[in-house]
């Protein structure tokens, strides 16, 4: 378990090293400028100060070498756009958005996901398994942005249930982290009834109902737990997709979160701030593939992680 | 010839001509049914895969042949009379007539009577760079329907441009861009996974940590930035004197994104066909390893490579369409089933609802996911070695 960690986070370093060079390297060669050069200018003095602290007239390598010890003492420097602003603070603020709407999405995900998938699989080749089957394709194959356009339409101008974008009140993360949610629940509905069907056939579960276990507990104990593997595995994407897909809907709603920010700093050439939310999410991605793994060894006893 | 005699339950019953003949004539009427042959025969009885796949051969004759339909013009705008319409069955527009009065006259191309130059700058007027094929199809197209245009079915957009026809240029673009997508990041898929997993031990390991590391990679960030980057006015005038637009930058990065779990399903096939007879019998007669790899190895996992092809085009259409969404994505004049669902999520207002202009772009889009998706699942069962010859 130890040996495994430490392995995990040789990797963990191996690839934000990676992912820090790639991406200092690209953005400060093909737009070596950054945000300095554009319409709205900064006053002289900031600007003066801003080309000290990034060295813009130092060789790149140089400017590479400092920037990692910043990295490695977790301090990334001031924004080169936003006046007063340090990359951290930006951070700080659109992080903790970012992810409750991330969470709660993938929470609303498993839910539907789950519950959706042991009913289908009770219920096999019923009316509602055939309905829960179709609205699951249909949940895979539209757009979350699409499916966040019908939402605003039908609940926010139509029925007025929810208020249209803005930022503060719980209710302003329901409809985002649902629409958020409607793929990810899909695939695991369908992960979970495929998983679910073939634990049924098996002899203990006939064993565990033999001896006279309400039903209840039987599928949710006994079967559930050996029909979930699939399901875990396919978190790891999920998370991928659940950050991707929160890019987009923060855009949508208005909430701003890290994707806002970073949507805004790419546009802008505001390096500093691009390459930090690049290796957040980096580390938030690899912290969750191995969660995922660690995972594995909790629910299934056969899994062994050290190899 | 004794021997073998001894050991034949035929050879006292029938002389040898007439053995043989039987054998042959057993042999004639057993017929070898091939994998392919096999799967089609499966996929045919499953209604809801073929009704996928015959919605989506329908939809890729349509978009070939788009020219050809009587469609209005994807890109002439009418601001003053046909802004924002609702879906309607006869379209008509405002246009002064030689004694300088407006009059209802139905919407058409009003190309019949042009000719030479002033033909061919309403025909610019009206479609973005015709290819020869297309004015081959426009030509057609002018001689069988004249300058008649069908209506609006979809309404107009926000610029007074008929959504109709721009679903359909849509069409071409979305497919376009996922079918080329798609083949690049099965060349590379393939490949690198074949390689990995032919050549094992420590080439295999390092190339399967890098994918590993891959995995954790923010992609979508990566793609963001890098075609932000790579449309700076500077680095495109560049680029575009090497012929590189922004589309097939698109079809480069997009590629470059899908290929990890294809190339991880290739190497594990691999793997396990790798110690068969017939790569001995290859390498025993001096086959090189790359003869070896991509003439008898690859052919052998066709079949999990084109399930998961007919996965990975939907995922890289919808990566389209959010790239697109973005603003990202192709660019104007040309359009795409991203660009005009953004198109209509952008005007969703509580003053009114153009819901034409959501509900068809998202119509399109989910049918043809919707279509590819169950192809892949009918292929998957189709193609599978278990169900053979049931």
């Amino acid at each position: 378990m130890i040996y495994f960690l430490a392995k995990r986070l040789m990797w963990l370093v191996i690839t934000l090293w990676v992912v820090f060079t790639i991406s200092f390297f690209l953005m400060w060669t093909v737009s070596p400028e950054g945000a300095l050069l554009s319409e709205r200018q900064l006053p002289e003095a900031i600007k003066r100060n801003l080309e000290e602290y990034y060295d813009l007239d130092k060789p790149l390598a140089t400017r590479y070498v400092k920037t990692m010890g910043n990295y490695i003492a977790l301090n990334p420097g001031p924004s080169m756009k936003l006046i007063d602003k340090s990359v951290f603070e930006i951070i700080a603020e659109g992080l903790p958005i970012s992810i409750s709407l991330g969470l709660l999405g993938l929470s609303f995900a498993m839910l539907i996901g789950f519950s959706s998938g042991i009913i289908s699989a009770l219920r096999r080749q019923s009316v509602i398994d055939v309905t829960f089957r179709m609205i699951a394709t249909l949940g895979i194959a539209i757009p979350n942005f699409v499916l966040a356009g019908f939402a605003i339409i039908i609940f926010v101008f139509g029925l007025n249930l929810f208020p249209a974008a803005g930022w503060g009140r719980p209710i302003n993360l329901v409809l985002p982290s649902l629409c958020l949610a409607a793929p990810f629940a899909a695939y695991i509905s369908r992960l979970t009834r495929t998983g679910m069907l073939e634990v049924l056939g098996q002899d203990y579960i006939r064993t565990a109902y033999a001896k006279g276990l309400m039903p209840a507990t039987v599928v949710l104990k006994h079967a559930f737990r050996g029909a979930i593997l699939p399901v875990v595995s396919f978190l790891g994407p999920a998370t991928a997709g659940i950050l991707t897909g929160s890019l987009v809907l923060e855009r949508i709603f208005f909430i701003p979160g890290l994707g806002s920010h970073f949507i805004e700093a790419v546009q802008q050439k505001d390096h500093p701030v691009s390459l930090a939310v690049v290796m957040i999410y980096t580390f938030l991605l690899f912290s969750m593939n191995t969660l995922v793994d660690l995972s594995y060894g909790l629910i299934d006893p056969r899994v062994k992680l050290d190899k | 010839m004794d021997s073998l005699k001894k050991n034949d339950p035929y050879a006292d019953a029938l002389p040898p001509i007439e053995k043989y003949q039987a054998m042959y004539n057993e042999a004639r009427n057993i017929r070898g049914i091939s994998l392919w042959q096999d799967a089609w025969r499966r996929l045919r009885r499953d209604w809801v895969s073929m009704t996928a796949l015959s919605f989506l051969v329908l939809l890729a004759l349509a978009a070939i042949f788009t020219p050809l339909f009587p469609l209005q013009s994807p890109r002439e705008q009418d601001l003053a009379n046909r802004l924002a319409l609702p879906p309607e069955f006869h379209s008509t527009t405002q246009k002064a007539n030689e004694e300088g009065e407006k009059e209802t006259v139905p919407v058409s191309l009003h190309l019949k009577d042009l000719e030479g130059e002033e033909f061919d700058r309403r025909v610019g007027e009206l479609w973005t760079d015709p290819t020869g094929f297309d004015m081959l199809l426009l030509n057609t197209r002018l001689a069988i329907f004249g300058d008649y245009c069908l209506p609006s079915l979809c309404g107009t957009d926000l610029l007074g441009r008929d959504l109709l026809s721009r679903l359909f240029y849509g069409a071409r673009v979305s497919l376009i861009v996922g079918l080329v997508a798609t083949l690049v990041s099965l060349i590379i898929g393939v490949s690198y996974g074949a390689i990995a997993g032919y050549s094992g031990g420590i080439v295999d390991d390092f190339m399967m940590r890098v994918v590993d590391i891959m995995y954790s990679v923010p992609f979508i960030f990566l793609v963001l930035f890098l075609i932000t980057i790579l449309s700076e006015d500077a680095v495109k005038q560049w680029l575009e004197s090497y012929g590189i637009s922004r589309i097939v930058i698109l079809y480069i990065v997009i590629g470059a994104v899908y290929w990890l779990t294809m190339a991880r399903v290739v190497r594990g096939q691999i793997i396990s066909l790798k110690n068969e007879q017939f790569v001995d019998a290859a390498r025993t007669v001096g086959a090189s390893g790359f003869r070896i790899v991509f003439l008898h190895l690859v052919p052998n996992v066709m079949s999990i490579v084109i399930v998961y092809l007919t996965l990975t085009i939907p995922a890289v259409m919808l990566f389209e369409a959010f790239l697109s969404f973005l603003g990202l994505g192709v660019e104007a004049p040309a359009v795409s089933w991203g660009v005009l669902a953004e198109e209509g999520l952008k005007v969703i207002t509580p003053v009114r609802i153009y819901w034409w202009l959501v509900v068809f772009p998202a119509l399109a889009l989910a049918s043809t996911l919707y279509s590819l998706n169950f192809l892949g699942d009918g292929l998957r069962d189709a193609l599978d070695p278990r169900m053979k010859n049931r």
